[in-house]
């Protein structure tokens, strides 16, 4: 068997025709000692792009808190695991496939599905509940909807055959993400296995399995595509597209839990991105060993293919095995068995290489570590103060608006009253009902949904009894416009957000997957909103108690504007938080559930107008047309407080019905929880009157602030209930009213019982339903 | 004056493509003892009837129906047949 | 009684209706895999939801060539007990045991809700548990479940009260007849797009479901 020779060096195109810079080739050819091939060439290209090695992102994400008493497994594996108590283990994790979806979005989201679920399974978790978190353009554009109706029955796709309910999630349409669609997936599992299965290659002579499907020519080089910023030519960039496989999938599952409770597996990896080179280095340098792997034993659809392309083939649903030695066969029948491909393809060797035979040659050889682990890394210099566009928008105060009426204000459409106002935020897509799109997801297969999509903050699902009375509440966040104006800020408001969304329902936040969405982390301003997140972030999950147990990044998420200008989308940091409910029988949905209950507002009273902000809310993107303005700062005293109160609440039984206030503040809140409850509501959001002309309703009505939870109490526990809210929040909370009749209204009184809204419900929930539905037909 | 030109069009997806549904029916089609199946590959087939001044007008016309629309041009290909339709009965 | 569940490489639901036969009934149940053929063990045959073999050229189409689904066929010639439900019921339709047959929702999505359903007949094992007329909500969660068949057919089955359940209004899919469920003549083989197994657990909320496993419990039991 000949070795390699060093190959002339390659062109300058060539280098960058895989990604790579200059000074990244100089280094490969340092550390092989002569040039590579093309296909070594290739592996690097892949390896070393963003999206597998994090050269951009590695130093900022250091400093999130990692550790906690019920972390099972951190970041580095193919998911974070948690301890959820009685032997019960949830695996979960987020992924981006952002790229994809711009170019493909049915397939490209698809396959976002499918890969984010081997990541779970690869541990030995039964996948139990989707969620994702998309973003769009608007969908006045045809190319958005497009790109919005091919990404939703993607997922649907995917997602229903392969038998994972998609339980929640979240969807934002604004013009910053034009062209340049989000999609990330959420997966959680729970553990079947008593070990979990990791992915550290071990046992020198072991057999290496390729499990799964066949190997083709799909989605040639998606790593270092996922990281490239999109510019006209990705139209053309085609054969990048992989395409899914949901049954084989679902026999993947089944196979693969059945294989490694046989206890024959040493480690598994899923061949996700850059698929053969990246499981193979991962699996060896985490192990510290070497893998030898003959590509001729790889069981392939096409013919003529060359190393290169079995080596960055994204083919998809395919996984690697490590074996203990002699047990192979038991494992290849159970594969067999499901109608998979199950090939021992190489053995685990001593030195630590990767190195690849085909034909009977060695078609590439390269340190393990030099791919997987000892990758590039760049320190980047953040800009010192906030650039210039950041310094403009956060000099914006509401005393730039019309002065308000008690009947409504002065917008750039003409006068409008708070009514209006509230119909036109609930008509909004981003606020208005979702129902268009979870509808057309199987969100019941497996019989564990507590909490049906869009009845609840988070969602909750049962660990399967009669093991269990526990479940895991889910849920996926990001403000993104707040993230723009203030990326510190901005980012901790994400986190809160999610840890009071999960508390809502009822759930103790326990632990945080994150997918970061940004722009080019090359330029000054890119880097700036990365480094002042990941600041954010961590500062957030360490102050609410929430470790990061792993997570994704997307980089280099710009479009080309026709004007020719780079458009960086909003920067925006994804967080998927779970959380623990210790009794499903005390679980919240956000609907007020009978006539006569109390309505109160948990923490910042609406008449602490300093505690309120207009800037980057819903309100002010909407109605006013302005995104400016200083985004809310999270109080994470008051929201740690106004969270435990909620949850404790939830627990005792008092609390009948918990919704966030989030876009579009304590009104929107109160809108959804009468569409929700089919219940109309009386409040009065002021307990004393103003005459102040400065004074803003606008601010009081939709103002956004964090920390503000809207519940509903029976009556009758109005005494009990108010001592308690005394005692733990002090004067953080405030009474607003009562639920009323079906298909009466809502309806919003000053101290002085005028009346500033009257909605009736039938309107309201015309409009929130139908929003996303009417801007779809043409 | 407009010819009728009927157009047959075939959807096919591109070679290297996965084809989930024709491996699964080829499997099936396996287990049922057709043996000596080698490969399935699953397409669209499209039958429109369209008027233009002159064939070359009409194959035109297609082609731009087929790559806008009927086809995904990320991962399909399309070939289709062009005949001038007998009067369908339909006043010109 | 004794339930078996079969299990194609696609089936999602199979787990769902053991867990209600064995872990909420307390009746002996076991995995059937499509490749094996003796079921002579059972009594009630239940052919689970989900995508057998992918459904990838139409639904049920390759599943009914399957080892099992022979044995399955034999079942019912005996007179015993098959309920298809959802994927199910569309392998029912494709190897013949069911007349008609399920096409794509007429909207042509994917649809996922909780619908009305009215109970038409009740003195047949799968529906003597409900009150003839009675209303419940069952689950639904299919992009194929708009039931079709011919004029004759449908005659036919309305003649001899073969429809069991049928949709209120609104009729989501599509159906012709609103039709969600029939049986056959013989009324042993039953078929329906609803899932009753993911409306038989009070504490997901809601156990209009059950009753359909419950009456089998009785009816089937009592024959037995």
């Amino acid at each position: 068997m000949s070795s390699i020779t060093s190959s002339a060096p390659f062109s300058a195109e060539e280098i960058a025709s895989v990604g790579l810079k200059p000074e990244e080739y100089e280094e490969i050819v340092r550390r092989l000692g002569r040039h590579p091939n093309q296909a070594e060439l290739g592996m690097f290209g892949v390896m070393w792009s963003e999206h597998c090695c994090y050269k951009n992102s590695r130093p900022l994400l250091k400093q999130f808190p990692t550790t906690g008493d019920r972390i099972l497994v951190g970041p580095g594996e193919n998911a974070g695991v948690v301890d959820l108590g009685d032997g019960l283990r949830l695996a979960f994790k987020i992924e981006s496939h952002n790229h994809p979806s711009a170019v493909e979005p049915f397939q490209g989201a698809a396959t976002g599905v499918g890969g984010i679920l081997r990541d779970i399974f690869t541990m030995g978790a039964r996948p139990i509940a989707l969620l994702n978190s998309l973003r769009f353009g608007s969908l006045e554009d045809a190319h958005t909807r497009q790109l919005f109706t091919g990404v939703v029955s993607g997922i649907a796709h995917y997602g229903n055959a392969v038998g994972v309910p998609t339980v929640g999630g979240e969807i934002y349409f604004d013009p910053a993400y034009s062209s340049n669609p989000l999609v990330n997936v959420m997966a959680l599992g729970l553990m079947e296995t008593p070990e979990i299965v990791k992915s550290g290659a071990a046992g020198v002579g072991n057999p290496v399995l390729y499990v799964g499907s066949t190997t083709g020519r799909d989605g040639m080089g998606g790593a270092s595509f996922a990281s490239a910023e999109l510019s006209d030519e990705s139209e053309q960039d085609r054969p990048a597209v992989q395409v899914g496989d949901p049954f084989l999938e679902k026999s993947l599952i089944e196979a693969c839990l059945e294989a490694f409770k046989t206890g024959a597996v040493v480690a598994a990896q899923d061949m996700g991105a850059a698929g053969i080179t990246c499981s193979t280095s991962e699996m060896a340098a985490r192990g510290g060993v070497g893998i030898e792997l003959d590509l001729d034993r790889i069981p392939v659809r096409e013919t003529g293919m060359v190393p290169y392309e079995y080596l960055l083939s994204e083919s998809q649903e395919r996984m690697l095995f490590v074996a203990y030695k002699g047990r192979e066969q038991e494992l290849i029948t159970i594969f067999h068995r499901w109608g998979l491909q199950a090939v021992v393809a190489g053995t685990v060797i001593a030195e630590p290489v990767v190195r690849i035979l085909f034909q009977g040659e060695i078609a590439a050889e390269i340190p393990a570590a030099a791919l997987a682990e000892n990758t590039p890394l760049y320190h980047r210099d953040k800009l010192g103060e906030p650039p210039e566009f950041i310094r403009q928008a956060c000099q914006w105060t509401s005393d730039r608006l019309p002065t308000c009426t008690p009947t409504g204000i002065e917008t750039p459409d003409g006068f409008r009253t708070w009514n209006e106002i509230l119909l036109t935020l609930l008509d909004t897509p981003s606020i208005a009902s979702k129902r268009w799109v979870y509808r057309q997801y199987d969100h019941q297969v497996q019989n564990n949904t507590v909490i049906l999509p869009g009845r609840a903050d988070a969602a909750v699902i049962r660990l399967r009894p009669p093991s269990s009375s526990k479940g895991v509440a889910a849920t996926v966040d990001c403000n993104s416009r707040y993230v723009y104006l203030d990326p510190y800020e901005g980012a901790k408001a994400v986190v809160a957000e999610a840890a009071r969304n999960l508390s809502c329902v009822g759930a103790e936040p326990l632990a945080v997957t994150d997918n970061l969405n940004f722009g080019n982390p090359e330029k000054p301003i890119g880097y700036w909103q990365l480094a002042e997140a990941c600041r954010g972030l961590a500062d957030a999950c360490r102050e609410l108690g929430t470790p990061v147990t792993g997570g994704n990044v997307s980089l280099y998420n710009e479009t080309i504007a026709p004007t020719g200008q780079p458009q960086p989308i909003y920067p925006t940091p994804v967080v998927g938080m779970v959380g623990l409910i210790p009794d499903l029988t005390r679980v919240c949905g956000q609907g007020w559930q009978a006539k006569g209950d109390l309505i109160y507002l948990l923490g910042r009273c609406l008449t602490a107008l300093d505690r309120l902000t207009l800037g980057g809310s819903e309100y002010l993107a909407t109605i006013h047309h302005t995104v400016a303005g200083s985004p809310p700062r999270v109080d994470f005293k008051l929201e740690r407080l106004v969270q435990a109160t909620c949850r404790e609440g939830i627990r005792q039984g008092w609390v009948r019905s918990a919704h966030d206030c989030a876009e579009g503040g304590v009104v929107v809140a109160l809108a959804e929880a009468c569409i929700s409850g089919g219940l109309g509501a009386d409040v009065n959001l002021t307990p004393t009157v103003h005459k102040d002309m400065s004074w803003r309703w606008d601010c009081v009505l939709f103002g956004e602030g964090g920390a503000q939870i809207v519940v509903s109490i029976l009556p009758e526990l109005q005494v009990i209930w108010e001592a308690y809210l005394q005692q733990h929040l002090g004067n953080d909370w405030q009474k607003l009213g009562s639920v009323g009749n079906s298909d009466t209204s809502l309806r919003v009184f000053t101290a002085d019982t005028q009346l500033v809204i009257d909605a009736k419900i039938k309107e309201m929930s015309n409009r929130y339903s139908k929003a996303i539905e009417r801007r779809l037909t043409f | 004056m407009l010819r009728k030109y009927q157009a047959r069009i075939y959807v096919t997806l591109r070679p290297s493509v996965l084809d989930p549904a024709g491996t699964a029916v080829q499997s099936g089609l396996q287990h049922m003892g057709y043996e000596t199946v080698e490969q399935v590959r699953i397409g669209k087939y499209v039958e429109l009837v369209l008027s233009a001044a002159d064939e070359d007008k009409a194959r035109e016309q297609v082609d731009r129906i087929c790559d806008r629309l009927l086809a995904n041009p990320v991962i399909e290909n399309y070939r289709f047949d062009l005949t001038e339709s007998v009067d369908t009965g339909v006043a010109r | 009684m004794k339930f078996g569940v079969v299990v194609f490489p696609g089936s999602n639901c199979d787990r769902d209706v053991a867990y209600v036969t064995r872990d909420l009934l307390q009746q002996p149940t076991r995995m059937v895999w499509h490749e094996s053929t003796d079921i002579s063990d059972l009594d009630v045959v239940v052919i689970p939801g989900g995508f057998s073999y992918g459904d990838y050229l139409r639904c049920g189409a390759i599943a009914r060539f399957s080892p099992i689904m022979r044995s399955v066929v034999e079942h019912a010639r005996q007179g015993k007990f098959v309920l298809g439900i959802c994927n199910g019921f569309q392998i029912l339709t494709e190897v013949g045991l069911l007349p008609g047959t399920l096409v794509r929702n007429r909207d042509l999505h994917f649809i996922c809700a909780r619908v009305p359903v009215k109970v038409e007949r009740t003195d047949l094992p799968w529906t003597q548990a409900y009150v003839t007329g009675q209303i419940i909500t069952l689950p639904i969660a299919h992009g194929e479940g708009r039931y079709y068949a011919s004029l004759d057919i449908l005659k036919q089955l309305e003649d001899h009260n073969q429809v069991l359940f049928r949709y209120e209004a609104p009729n989501l899919n599509g159906s012709t007849n609103s039709i969600a469920g029939i049986c056959n003549q013989q009324g042993n083989v039953f078929g329906m797009m609803p899932h009753p197994e993911r409306a038989s657990d009070p504490m997901l909320g809601s156990t209009d479901g059950m009753g359909l496993f419950k009456g089998l419990l009785e009816g089937v039991g009592a024959i037995a």
